[in-house]
């Protein structure tokens, strides 16, 4: 009760977070999972994390809507007819969008906004000024960067624009991905180069082996969450391998015991939380974007997510009285591929009648990017900040990593401001990273105030406002001081 | 065929377009009193100097010559900033095949291959030969050359080097050849010459010229270099100088001028017509 009150009286949350913090003590007050007493003790313990998604799961996490479909027959639900311009296509768009749930009780995907906006372009001009409208409106409204755009293969007017204004605004939300191809021209590319210099995005995802893990359409989704168009993730829920790695006794010891047992209750854990959305929560039954088809249950999975794979390595090569180190050495590079590759067939191998059949049964893995609180477990795979290889080191150690990860995976790479002279640079080394089954690239520059702190985005001066007790808009700068102070989040290498 | 490399820079996109492999050779011809890596103009005469400097014993006596272990070394650099014979004990030697190792690692990344130093023309005929392999093997790849051009093109022994060089950065450090002199101790008849050659055979990719102020008549050199490169496609780039690495005792408190400065020599540079000016 005192934490209700806490809330209530907060003097820098918005009305809009104490509102939604209010919902989480509600939802926390009631426990109605079946949770076994190992699971308990891995959740208590920090070592499996459920990223605070609440007691009693009541939307999927992530919910990728057909926006397509949406802007072909409008919403009977919303009284919306299909758009006939520019104006019209904006403002549906902006409708559906405060109807679309998630964990962060706003949505986390926005659509292919080039695709959905350029057949209503005929007058640039006014293009511009629609866009430009349409894009403050989503940074001023839906308060947290995990919502996120997407962009191309395939240049457009409206993909321009949709670069052009962002540059010009410098906004922390919405997030942007370009899906990059061999059809996305390099003119193109270079655009979204600049813009991501300036405004630190869009990231760039490799379109084709995307393609092919989600066998068609997939959007990008909240941080880089790969997922199903017309469908999303039920949960998501992690294991911490740099807190795990200590219940092992030597390096045997935890691919024998220790990961098979942890997964086993992850697995466990992560059916029951989507038991409870699907067949309990009344989610399915009661939404509209289930009703007229936005969304399909048999598109949705769960994610196993991970964190710390360079502690875990680190920890479990000590143990050997091995000095070899994570990002820096081969067999401690190794072993971390073995890790994953382990947790991905224990993964793979667990058939869930709680995921859709488009996914036959199976959960998808997701190196999540860590939370403001996390310490000593950097994002994913990644190799901790600070101790960064040159880029050329750093691209070929990570790349063996990311075809485990349909669902998210990716290097944030700092670059100094010369590069604005010479943005092909840095597509050249994308193209490379690619052709290296590298999955997904992001950047900014050492002057950027808008910055990625692990996967999302925040405004530098916002945090800085935050520091002097000010309410700030968004929730998400409240995660990055987090990030920031626990994680050295922005003190990335900066690459010259 | 040999060559002496100074270091080499997987990734480097300030030589040249797009993402290159630079391959900076050792040995010079000119001595700038601003020159900023210094460790790059003379060979190394195994005086040992270094060897007792080294903090992690990555330097060591092998017959008479100094070794230099680089899994040890951490790249202090302790070595080169007591060298006084303006060299480096870190200097590798590769030969055609050896080297072209290197560019098959990063191929994938790279538009292309750079050649600076030292000076890199000084080994034209390696170079020469290199650049028709990576054109035989991997013709995706262009093929730059940065030069302070103070050697000859138009002499015959230079035409197959100039043949299977795709661009030439060149240094114009001053128009004026008394200034050039006091400069670099060299005089700049040729390096005009080979201005005009280059730009007569669309070789020219880019003019730099550093700019000092209060020290070189920096207006002069813009002037004149933008008059010759106006009508063709051929970058300018202003660099203003830093005396970061800068050994001599004239120039090494001397600042780096402002952006104000700065903008007005692209001004001129501009008024007269180079469409792609750019400061760095």
């Amino acid at each position: 009760m005192n934490n209700i009150l806490n809330i209530i009286k907060s003097k820098n949350l918005t009305f809009e977070q104490k509102v939604i913090s209010l919902s989480k003590e509600a939802e926390n007050s009631i426990n109605v999972l079946k949770i076994s007493e190992k699971t308990k003790d891995y959740l208590n313990r920090g070592i499996i994390c459920d990223l605070f998604e609440g007691n009693a799961p009541f939307r999927p996490r992530y919910i990728v809507p057909d926006y397509e479909k949406f802007m072909k027959e409008g919403s009977i639900f919303l009284g919306l007819e299909p758009a006939t311009n520019i104006w019209e296509a904006t403002n549906n768009l902006l409708i559906l969008y405060k109807h679309v749930p998630s964990i962060t009780t706003m949505p986390v995907y926005l659509g292919n906004i080039d695709y959905l906006l350029n057949p209503f372009i005929t007058d640039v001009k006014e293009a511009k000024l629609a866009i430009k409208l349409f894009l403050k409106h989503i940074d001023a409204t839906i308060t947290d960067s995990f919502c996120h755009a997407n962009i191309g293969p395939k240049e457009t007017e409206a993909g321009k624009i949709i670069l052009e204004i962002m540059k010009e605004l410098e906004l922390p939300t919405p997030n942007l991905t370009i899906k990059y191809n061999d059809e996305t021209s390099d003119e193109f590319s270079i655009k979204a180069i600049e813009t991501a210099l300036v405004t630190a995005k869009p990231s760039f995802a490799n379109e084709k082996m995307f393609r092919e893990d989600f066998k068609g359409e997939f959007g990008i989704v909240s941080c880089y969450n790969g997922l199903k168009v017309g469908g999303g993730a039920s949960t998501l829920v992690r294991i911490r391998f740099g807190k795990l790695a200590h219940e092992a006794k030597n390096i045997n010891d935890f691919f024998d015991r220790v990961l098979p047992d942890v997964t086993k209750e992850l697995l466990a854990y992560i059916d029951e939380r989507s038991r409870f959305l699907i067949e309990e929560s009344g989610f399915y039954e009661s939404s509209f974007l289930i009703h007229e088809n936005l969304i399909d249950k048999n598109k949705f999975t769960g994610l196993a997510g991970l964190v710390g794979i360079a502690e875990g390595v680190n920890y479990l090569l000590s143990l050997e009285d091995k000095k070899d180190k994570f990002g820096h050495s081969k067999v401690a590079n190794d072993l971390g591929l073995k890790i994953v590759s382990e947790f991905h067939n224990l993964i793979n191998n667990h058939i869930s009648k709680y995921v859709g059949s488009f996914f036959n049964g199976k959960y998808l893995l997701h190196a999540q990017v860590g939370i403001d609180t996390d310490r000593n477990e950097s994002p994913g795979c990644r190799i901790p900040v600070g101790e960064e290889p040159e880029i050329f080191d750093h691209i070929i150690q990570s790349a063996p990593f990311h075809k485990y990860f349909p669902s998210g995976i990716g290097d944030i790479f700092v670059f100094d401001e010369t590069y604005k002279n010479n943005p092909q640079a840095i597509l050249d080394i994308i193209k490379g990273g690619f052709k290296d089954n590298l999955r997904y690239f992001s950047l900014y520059s050492s002057e950027c105030d808008v910055v990625r702190v692990t996967g999302y985005l925040v405004k530098k001066s916002e945090i800085v406002k935050l520091e002097k007790g000010e309410a700030v808009l968004r929730d998400t700068e409240v995660l990055g001081k987090g990030a920031r102070d626990n994680g050295k989040a922005l003190e990335r290498r900066l690459r010259k | 065929m040999e060559v002496l490399v100074n270091k080499i820079i997987k990734f480097s996109n300030v030589d040249g377009p797009g993402n290159r492999m630079a391959i900076f050779l050792q040995g010079c011809n000119l001595n700038c009193k601003y020159c900023h890596n210094p460790e790059t103009i003379n060979f190394c005469n195994n005086c040992g100097k270094c060897i007792e400097k080294c903090p992690t014993n990555s330097l060591s006596f092998l017959e008479g010559k100094v070794i230099w272990d680089n899994i040890k070394c951490i790249n202090c650099d302790n070595c080169i900033k007591i060298c006084s014979n303006s060299s480096s004990p870190k200097i590798v030697k590769y030969t055609i095949d050896s080297l072209f190792e290197e560019v098959l690692k990063v191929k994938n990344f790279i538009r292309g291959i750079t050649f600076s130093g030292g000076e890199c023309t000084l080994n034209f005929k390696f170079i020469a030969k290199f650049f028709s392999k990576i054109k035989r093997e991997l013709p995706n790849l262009t093929c730059f050359v940065d030069t302070n051009g103070y050697v000859d093109f138009s002499k015959e022994e230079y035409s197959e080097f100039l043949k299977n060089t795709d661009f030439f950065m060149l240094d114009i450090k001053s128009y004026t050849a008394s200034e050039h002199i006091s400069l670099t101790s060299k005089n700049n008849i040729s390096i005009l010459k080979n201005l005009e050659l280059l730009i007569k055979m669309d070789k020219l990719y880019e003019v730099r010229t550093v700019v000092i102020e209060n020290f070189l008549n920096n207006e002069k050199t813009i002037e004149e270099v933008s008059n010759i490169i106006k009508y063709k496609k051929v970058k300018y780039k202003l660099i203003k100088f830093r005396n970061i690495g800068v050994k001599n005792s004239e120039l090494k408190y001397i600042k780096s001028p402002d952006d104000k400065y700065m903008e007005s020599l692209k001004i001129i540079a501009k008024n007269i017509g180079v469409k792609d000016v750019f400061v760095i």
